[in-house]
């Protein structure tokens, strides 16, 4: 136990040396301002609450930011974070345009293109914030967020990455697995029934489609601007070619879907399925620790690329405690906190930040990190398919309703 | 005389008011919705009328088969459960299996519907526990490729709701049971040669029909519109309207709002029109009823009907029962593949993980449950007293709340809760009300006191008021004849329906989440998010403590009648 706070504080004093580092600087003398300011305040961060492990998580930071800066952090647990969007237009239909009930959002892609377009966010903070000069700048995706300039509205706070998991014990070698969509297809006409995806418009179902849009699209580069300005019907026909091919091979002839992801998950573990996907590298890590799968499932990734992306926090416009908010998404970012949530046991969601930028210290603990054989590590993941611009998955959802959704 | 007569006249507008502040959320609620199905809303930039929302309905792919599917789900769920509690009763009215069954209501009634859909889902699914026990006999490694959950009919779904509004009938029926008078009238029509189930159905059904009619309708409306039943047991493609709906309304694109709001409506009009058509069942099943009377047939060989005729409840009750020990044993399951019967390894992993985390979500819960259950009990008092008290009757008349009063009070029971809890919202956070405690037990009780008075109407209306004359005649004042004669009379009752109004609390999940603004979490709404994450582990954990609260309460309720009036024979019965 000592050791533990020990260990604590010699953290909390590295990362007070850091910030006192900065203020010299005149960006540092602000951010004390905003310390100052949020001290006291009780930041409303309205996440997703599906993961006990997440949970976990969340209260952990709740924790450190209320002994290091007085700032009371409250998880507003969401099934969908579109309740979230919710409420903030409802609050700005009812001119609340203060101390609203949220100051801070666990978001990105649609949600955050829908808040940002309609004027729901809080102006752009994430590039003033101390521990953004430690983030990997040169990843795309942690300025671009489905090609919607951030603009510093939303700070980085995990990595995902489209990953694919099997159970070599009832599906045979993981060398034996697909590796690409259109050997996926195959696979799932061989294994009738042992393939699915959500329904979209769930976020990994409308995913699983953008993959496949992405690698059977001719010209990639089509995705990178909104739909309207190419010929959907032509462009996306191989998307729908394909579809149409697998839905006879689909789980329960395609009658029927997972409801999301954590679905697919028990449908694996009870051998319905045999090949599900994720957005983290470490889910299937996790799900073993937590007696969910079989200790046997492993991960792979298509050589090819999948699908990879930022998830972010945001301010909406009418939070009455933004700097504490700040505080709190400046924490999410600082290295202990990465460190710890890329842990498998704790989340095993990927950094944002640039390893190199870090002390040797803090590096070797990254490097240091079991992933557990069930987890690619951060080399093994390949290659990088860009999200496409948001106004693509609306399209796509509303064509797979049309054709499959009735 | 003046003062007493203008006091007379505020007791006559008692039950009006009371009726009214139930009903008032429901209107305000809907008018939230009506102004953006047609286009306006400011802050997403609807300042015009239109009618492009319904026009973007109307282009939805599937909408009239998710209409159908709410409208069917309705009246089947309805059919069968009405159709199930009948027979039963029929056949066993007065016997011990009558009584058994009236024991075990209590805890059945407790099962908050989404423990008792992910019960059935662990029973039923392909790898549920029905599959696990065939998969030995039948070689079966893994699960097979069935669509029994979710399937396109919407079967599942209809059997969930089954199996939970078949104990709330069956509840309110017994209590409308002693008042049908059933020991004479089934003597009289056996004397003349009926069967034991055809005199009943003929004679005494009828009566408490009539007297369970807006629990019926209630469930008519519920089944049409449920959601969170609808999400875990219905189909996918498409799903119902209501779930559609709740899509719509969660849709990131912030211009769906208005096509949810025509959605609202259109959801309003479907459960309309399932009540229309329920009504005219009851028209047709009437019309039969007095086909087969007027007959003569006289239905004597009924034995064969009365063996099965507990079939239906005991597999309503089988189903929750086992459903419930499914959860319970996935909440200490270690890893548990296919086809293990039963969980390979045990752990306290998953309760030692979540008991801390609940703590919170635990005390809310109780609090608002407690204090809606109260203030419901208090308020529907005051209403069925006042307008007993109120309006002159004839000797023997059993007093009769006006179809309008009614009407009022039961509007949050038969207007669909997602029509117009997202209206309410709006209006809540537009008057800058803070979500707090005490507006989170306001809201409940919309949907609390509904169910309060259902429960209370009868017996309150049925109490011979002679007792309350002799206490009267004895020297005793109104309030002390109503507090030392009427109310422990009625104790079992009050003590029921409070456990009904707590239970009901508990279950709300959309308007705690929505008002609550998801500061305020309860139990539900915390069971809610996690089982997103589809660990059944922890929906074994949440929908276990769900269950137990409720059911706790349901427990003293039916020992404090006992406790209270131990020793005294005529009252340990009642």
């Amino acid at each position: 136990m000592t050791i533990l706070k020990q260990a604590l504080l010699g953290a909390a004093a590295l990362s007070l040396s850091a910030i006192g580092a900065f203020a010299q600087s005149e960006e540092g003398t602000a951010w004390e301002e905003t310390l100052e300011a949020a001290k006291g305040q009780t930041v409303y961060f309205n996440a997703w609450g599906g993961s006990q492990n997440i949970n976990d998580y969340i209260r952990w930071v709740g924790d450190q930011v209320e002994e290091r800066y007085d700032v009371t952090l409250e998880h507003v647990k969401l099934d969908d974070t579109a309740n979230a969007v919710a409420q903030v237009v409802a609050e700005k239909a009812a001119g609340q345009d203060e101390d609203g009930g949220i100051d801070l959002i666990w978001i990105n892609g649609e949600n955050f293109a829908s808040m940002k377009e309609q004027d729901l966010l809080a102006d752009g903070f994430a590039t003033d914030l101390p521990n953004w000069s430690l983030v990997d700048q040169e990843n795309p995706s942690v300025t671009t967020d489905f090609t919607v300039p951030t603009d510093g509205q939303e700070s980085p706070w995990g990595g995902a990455k489209f990953v694919f998991f099997t159970d070599p014990a009832r599906f045979g070698e993981l060398d034996s697995m697909p590796d690409s969509s259109a050997e996926l297809l195959e696979w799932a006409k061989a294994n009738p029934g042992r393939f699915s995806y959500p329904a979209p418009p769930d976020f990994m179902g409308s995913s699983f489609l953008k993959q496949v849009l992405a690698e059977t699209i001719e010209d990639p580069s089509l995705l990178e601007a909104p739909e309207a300005e190419v010929n959907f019907e032509e462009v996306s026909q191989p998307l729908w070619a394909y579809l149409d091919e697998l839905q006879p091979a689909l789980w329960r002839s395609g009658r029927d879907y997972p409801e999301n992801y954590p679905a697919m998950k028990q449908l694996l573990a009870d051998g319905e399925l045999g090949i599900i996907f994720a957005f983290n590298p470490a889910e299937a890590s996790n799900a073993i620790a937590n007696n969910e799968l079989p200790e046997t499932v492993r991960s792979f990734v298509f050589s090819g690329g999948t699908l990879g992306n930022t998830h972010f926090v945001t301010i909406p416009y009418n939070s009455g405690s933004k700097e504490g908010a700040k505080v709190v998404a400046n924490f999410l970012m600082s290295p202990e906190a990465q460190i710890r949530k890329e842990r498998p046991e704790i989340w095993g969601d990927p950094t944002i930040l640039d390893v190199e930028k870090l002390s040797p210290e803090q590096r070797t603990e990254f490097e240091e990190i079991d992933r557990g054989a069930a987890t690619l590590g951060p080399d093994e993941l390949g290659p990088v398919l860009p999200e496409p611009h948001p106004s693509w998955m609306t399209r796509i959802e509303d064509q797979w309703l049309q054709r499959y959704g009735s | 005389m003046m003062a007493d007569r203008s006091l007379s006249g505020a007791v006559r507008l008692l039950p009006w008011a009371v009726a009214a502040c139930l009903a008032a959320p429901v209107g305000i609620g809907i008018a939230g919705v009506v102004l953006p199905a047609f286009g306006y809303l400011p802050a997403l930039g609807g300042t015009e009328f239109t009618l492009a929302p319904f026009r973007d309905l109307a282009s939805q792919p599937g909408l009239v088969g998710s209409s159908a599917l709410s409208l069917a789900t309705g009246l089947v769920t309805t059919l069968v459960s009405v159709v199930s509690v009948a027979i039963f009763l029929a056949a066993f009215a007065g016997t011990r299996p009558m009584r058994v069954a009236r024991r075990s209501l209590g805890p059945l009634l407790a099962i908050p519907h989404a423990a008792a859909a992910f019960g059935l889902v662990f029973l039923i699914a392909p790898s549920g526990l029905i599959a696990r026990l065939l998969a030995l006999p039948l070689g079966l490694t893994s699960p097979p490729d069935l669509l029994i959950v979710g399937d396109p009919l919407g079967l599942s779904l209809m059997a969930g709701l089954i199996a939970k509004e078949v104990p709330f009938l069956l509840l309110v029926a017994l209590a409308a049971l002693p008042q049908a008078d059933p020991e004479r009238r089934t003597i009289l029509a056996r004397s003349l040669g009926y069967g034991q189930m055809a005199a009943f159905l003929l004679t005494v059904w009828p009566a408490i029909y009539h007297q369970i009619r807006l629990p019926v309708l209630a469930v008519v409306a519920f089944a049409s519109s449920v959601v969170d039943v609808a999400l875990i047991l219905g189909p996918s493609v498409p799903p119902t309207l209501a779930v559609r709906l709740l899509q719509w309304m969660g849709d990131p694109d912030l211009s769906t709002r208005f096509l949810a709001s025509a959605g609202a409506l259109l959801q309003l009009a479907v459960t309309a029109v399932t009540l229309l058509v329920w009504l005219g069942l009851e028209r047709i099943g009437c019309r039969l009823r007095e086909r087969l009377a007027a007959g003569g047939h006289r239905y004597s060989g009924d034995r064969g009907l009365r063996a099965v005729a507990s079939i239906p409840i005991v597999l309503a009750g089988l189903s929750l029962v086992l459903g419930l020990m499914m959860l319970g044993l996935w909440s200490f399951a270690g890893f548990w593949g296919f086809p293990d019967p039963l969980p390979p390894s045990f752990s306290l992993n998953s309760w030692q993980r979540a008991l801390p985390r609940a703590e919170d979500p635990l005390v809310v819960t109780a609090l608002v449950a407690g204090f809606s259950g109260v203030i419901a009990l208090v308020a529907v008092v005051v209403m069925l007293e006042a307008h007993r008290r109120a309006v002159p009757r004839l000797a023997g008349e059993r007093p009769v709340l006006p179809s309008l009063i009614a009407g009022l009070l039961y509007l949050p029971l038969i207007v669909p809760q997602i029509a117009f809890v997202f209206g309410l919202q709006i209006l809540v956070v537009a008057s800058g009300i803070q979500p707090s405690l005490g507006l989170l037990v306001a809201v409940h009780l919309i949907f609390v006191a509904p169910y309060v008075a259902l429960a209370l109407v009868g017996p309150w209306y049925a109490l011979d008021p002679r007792y309350e004359v002799v206490a009267t005649s004895l020297g005793h004042g109104i309030f002390s004849a109503l507090f030392r004669v009427r109310m422990p009379l009625l104790l079992a009752p009050i003590l029921t329906s409070f456990a009904i109004g707590f239970a009901v609390s508990v279950g709300q999940y959309l308007p705690t989440v929505l008002i609550g603004a998801g500061r305020l979490t309860t139990i539900t709404t915390e069971a809610v998010a996690l089982a997103s994450g589809g660990n059944r582990r922890i929906i074994g954990v949440y929908a276990l403590l769900q269950t137990i609260i409720p059911a706790l309460v349901f427990l003293l309720a039916s020992l404090m009648p006992g406790l209270v009036f131990r020793g005294r024979r005529g009252m340990e019965a009642a």
